[in-house]
C-alpha cells in the first residue's frame, strides 16, 4: 500500500511535466494548427532561464577569508552577500522562485518573436515543412544552449525551507511515506498553471474568441476580429507554460542542453494518447503516463519484465493507436 | 509512344553509366577536393545510400519518418553480431543486417502507417526512441548498452571455424580473402551504392513509383481508382528501411563495432536534412545532400582558432577578432549549430533543395538567351 501511494506521487509530478508540455503542444496545434517540434526547446529554455538566474544573483567578488590566520586565504562570496548580508544569502536560496517570476515575460517575448518571425510564414505549407522548420529550430537554439553553457547537467537547488521530505503518509496513517517537498509544490503548481489555462479559455471574452477560432477559424474572421493576434498571444502563452515548466523542473533534474527533446518526444505521445487537439486528453494522458510510468519502474514489476519502464509509454501509445485511434479524448 | 519510352530507357542507362563513373573514379577526383582519402569516402557512399533509400518513402510518397536511424542501428548491430558468430566475411553479414532490418521495418511500419501526416511522423519518432531506450537499457546484453558492441579474438565465427580460417589479432571485415578497409572498403561499399541507385531509379520509373507518388499527390483520388494505398505504402516503408539497415551495415563493415548512439533521433534528423539539401524526390538529390553534407563536417569541425586566424590574418587585428567572434560558434564543436541554421534556411528558401537551386539558376540563363533570341 505504502509503495503504491509513493509511485503514484512520483509518477504525478512527472506527469506534472509532460502535461504541461502536452497543453502547449495542444493549444499551439488547435489554435495554429502547427505541430512544434520546438517546443520542447521552450521548456529547455526555461530550464535555462533558472540557470541564469542562479549565475547572477551568485556574481561573486573575492573576500578575505577571516576563519584562516596562518596564511592570507580567499574565498568567493556573491555580491550579494557581501552587500545585503543574510538578505542576500536569502535572495540566493530563492533563485528558483524568482526565476519563475523572470521567466514569465523571457518566455512570452521568445514565444512571440518564434511565433511572429518563423511560424506564421509556415502557416500554409504543409506539415512535413512545419515540422522540419521547428525541429531545425529546435537544433538551433539546442546548439545555442550548448555552446554558453557546455553539455553538462548544471544542478539547481531549491529553497532551503523546502528542501526536506514531507510525511505526507502521516496525513492517511502511513506514518513511513515522506516525499520531498518540492516535487509536491511541482505538482501544485502544474495543476494551478493548468488550471489557470484553462480558466483563462473558459471564463474569459478572450478565451472564448481562442475556442470559437479553434473551432472555425474563417467563421470567427468573418466576424471582424483579428483572430491572428489572438493566436500569437496563445502561441506566447504555450511558450510561457513550457517554459514554466522547464524553471520549476530544475531542482528535480539539473537541466542539460538536450533535455528538451528527451521530454518533447515523451510529451507528442503523450499528445497523441491523449487525441490530439483536445486538451482535457492531454493533461490526462500526462498524468496517467506518469503514473504508469513511475509503476513499471518498480523493482517488484522489473523483476518480472526488465527494462519495461523504459518502454511502457510507448507501448500504450501503439496500443492506444491501434484500438482507439483518435486517443482517449480526441473528436476525430 | 514506345519510342518515348526507349528514348528514356537510353537516358537511364546513360545516366547510370555516368553515376557509375562518378563513383568509381572517386577516389581521383576526391583529391582535388581534399576528398581524396577512403573514409570520407566511405562516409559519401554509406550516407548517400541511405539517403536514397529515405527518399523512397520522404520523397515519393511524402511520409516524414522520423525514426529511420533506428533501422541503421540494427543493422550495425546484425553485422557486429554476424562478424562474431559466423565469419569475418561481409556477406552473410549483409544478408542478416538486411533481413533483420526488413523484419524491424515490416513490424514498425505496419504500426505507423496506421495513420498519416504528423501522427507518422511521431510515431517513427517514438519507436525509433523506444529503440534506442532499450538499446541502452533491456538489451544490454545483446546490444552491450553504452560501451557498444565489438569484436573479440574469442568470438565462436562457426563458419570461420568450419571452414579452418585463421582468426586475426585484430579481426577485419573481408570479402573472400580481401581485407574490406581503405579503399577495398570503399569500393565494396561503391558497389552496394551503385546497386542501390540503380535499384531506386527501376523504382522512380516503374508502375510502383508511379503509384508511390499518387499517395503524395491524392490519396483519396488514388483510392477511388481501385487502389489501396496502405501496401504501396508498406512496401516503400521496408525498402527504405532496408536500404537505412544496409547503411548501418556496412559502417560496421569499415569499422567492426555498433553503438546505440546511431539509433538517435539526431541520425534520423541528420538523414532527412541530406534529403532535403538535395532536393526530395529527385534520383540524385539524396547522395549529392548527402556527399555535401559530409564533406563540408569534414572541413569545418576541423576548424580550430588558429586555423581562423591564420584565415582571417590578411584583415587588420579588430576586424580579423570580430571575424573570428562571429565565425567561432558555428565551426569545430559548433558545427551542428551550423547544420541547424543550414537546415531552416534550406526548408526556408529553398525547399527543391540543391537540385531546385540549380533549375532556378539554369532557368535565369534560358531566359537571357531567349530575350536575346528573340531581340
Amino acid at each position: 500500500m505504502d509503495a503504491i501511494l509513493l509511485q503514484v506521487l512520483n509518477g504525478l509530478d512527472k506527469g506534472g511535466a509532460y502535461a504541461l508540455i502536452a497543453l502547449g503542444l495542444t493549444l499551439v496545434f488547435g489554435t495554429l494548427g502547427v505541430v512544434n517540434f520546438a517546443h520542447g526547446a521552450l521548456f529547455m529554455m526555461g530550464a535555462f532561464v533558472a540557470v541564469s538566474v542562479q549565475n547572477l544573483l551568485t556574481i561573486s567578488m573575492k573576500v578575505r577569508d577571516t576563519s584562516i590566520t596562518f596564511f592570507e586565504a580567499y574565498k568567493e562570496t556573491p555580491y550579494l552577500e557581501v552587500w545585503f548580508g543574510d538578505v542576500g544569502t536569502t535572495i540566493i536560496d530563492y533563485s528558483v522562485p524568482i526565476s519563475i517570476l523572470i521567466a514569465i515575460p523571457i518566455m512570452l517575448l521568445i514565444g512571440l518573436a518564434m511565433e511572429r518571425g518563423l511560424i506564421r510564414h509556415f502557416y500554409k505549407r504543409d506539415h512535413a515543412d512545419q515540422i522540419l522548420v521547428t525541429f531545425g529550430l529546435a537544433i538551433v537554439l539546442q546548439e545555442i544552449i550548448k555552446a554558453n553553457f557546455g553539455a553538462n547537467p548544471i544542478p539547481q537547488s531549491a529553497p532551503d525551507i523546502v528542501a526536506g521530505s514531507a510525511a505526507v503518509g502521516a496525513l492517511i496513517g502511513a506514518e513511513g511515506i515522506v516525499y520531498p517537498w518540492w516535487r509536491l509544490i511541482y505538482l501544485a503548481f502544474s495543476l494551478v498553471v493548468i488550471g489557470g489555462v484553462f480558466a483563462f479559455l473558459q471564463f474569459t471574452t478572450f478565451g472564448m474568441v481562442v475556442r470559437a477560432g479553434m473551432y472555425d477559424r474563417t467563421m470567427v474572421g468573418l466576424l471582424g476580429i483579428n483572430i491572428e493576434r489572438r493566436f500569437t498571444i496563445v502561441f506566447g502563452l504555450a511558450a510561457v507554460v513550457a517554459g514554466l515548466a522547464g524553471v520549476m523542473y530544475t531542482p528535480i533534474l539539473p537541466p542539460d542542453y538536450h533535455m528538451g527533446m528527451d521530454f518533447l518526444v515523451l510529451s507528442f505521445v503523450v499528445v497523441v494518447v491523449g487525441g490530439m487537439g483536445s486538451l482535457g486528453g492531454a493533461v490526462a494522458a500526462g498524468f496517467l503516463l506518469g503514473i504508469l510510468q513511475s509503476f513499471f519502474s518498480m523493482n517488484e514489476v522489473k523483476e518480472i519484465l526488465p527494462g519495461i519502464d523504459q518502454i511502457i509509454i510507448y507501448l500504450v501509445a501503439v496500443a492506444i493507436l491501434l484500438i482507439r485511434p483518435r486517443g482517449l479524448m480526441g473528436k476525430d | 509512344m514506345q519510342s518515348i519510352v526507349e528514348s528514356s530507357r537510353t537516358r537511364d542507362t546513360f545516366t547510370l553509366l555516368i553515376f557509375i563513373a562518378v563513383v568509381l573514379t572517386a577516389p581521383i577526383w576526391g583529391e582535388f577536393i581534399g576528398a581524396g582519402y577512403p573514409d570520407l569516402l566511405q562516409k559519401f557512399a554509406i550516407f548517400g545510400l541511405f539517403a536514397i533509400g529515405y527518399n523512397i518513402l520522404f520523397g515519393l510518397t511524402g511520409y516524414l519518418s522520423f525514426g529511420h536511424a533506428a533501422f541503421l542501428g540494427v543493422g550495425s548491430y546484425a553485422t557486429v553480431w554476424s562478424f562474431k558468430l559466423l565469419s569475418m566475411n561481409a556477406i552473410p553479414a549483409v544478408i542478416f543486417a538486411v533481413a533483420l532490418s526488413a523484419i524491424f521495418a515490416v513490424v514498425i511500419g505496419y504500426l505507423s502507417l496506421r495513420r498519416s501526416g504528423i501522427y507518422f511522423s511521431i510515431l517513427t519518432l517514438a519507436f525509433a526512441q523506444m529503440s534506442y531506450n532499450m538499446a541502452y537499457s533491456v538489451l544490454t546484453p545483446i546490444t552491450n548498452g553504452e560501451t557498444g558492441l565489438q569484436l573479440k579474438s574469442s568470438d565462436p565465427r562457426v563458419l570461420d571455424a568450419a571452414l579452418g580460417v585463421e582468426p586475426q589479432a585484430v579481426p577485419l571485415a573481408d570479402l573472400f580473402g580481401i581485407t574490406l578497409n581503405g579503399y577495398a572498403g570503399f569500393y565494396f561499399c561503391a558497389a552496394i551504392l551503385i546497386l542501390g541507385f540503380w535499384l531506386s531509379m527501376k523504382i522512380f520509373r516503374s508502375p510502383f513509383g508511379m503509384k508511390l507518388v499518387a499517395i503524395k499527390s491524392n490519396q483519396t483520388r488514388m483510392e477511388f481508382t481501385g487502389f489501396s494505398p496502405r501496401p504501396y505504402l508498406l512496401t516503400a516503408f521496408v525498402i527504405s528501411g532496408v536500404y537505412a539497415g544496409l547503411a548501418g551495415s556496412l559502417m560496421a563493415i569499415v569499422d567492426p563495432l555498433a553503438g546505440a548512439e546511431r539509433m538517435q533521433w539526431t541520425a534520423s534528423g541528420e538523414v532527412v536534412l541530406m534529403t532535403i539539401l538535395g532536393g526530395v524526390g529527385t534520383l540524385f538529390g539524396p547522395i549529392l545532400g548527402a556527399a555535401t553534407i559530409k564533406y563540408f563536417e569534414n572541413i569545418f569541425s576541423a576548424i580550430n582558432n588558429q586555423v581562423l586566424e591564420s584565415a582571417y590574418s590578411f584583415m587588420p587585428e579588430w576586424l580579423s577578432d570580430i571575424a573570428i567572434l562571429l565565425t567561432r560558434p558555428f565551426v569545430g564543436e559548433g558545427w551542428h549549430l551550423m547544420l541547424g541554421v543550414l537546415f531552416m534556411a534550406i526548408i526556408i528558401f529553398l525547399p527543391g533543395g540543391i537540385i531546385e537551386g540549380v533549375r532556378r539558376i539554369g532557368g535565369i540563363f534560358k531566359k537571357s538567351k531567349q530575350i536575346e533570341e528573340d531581340a
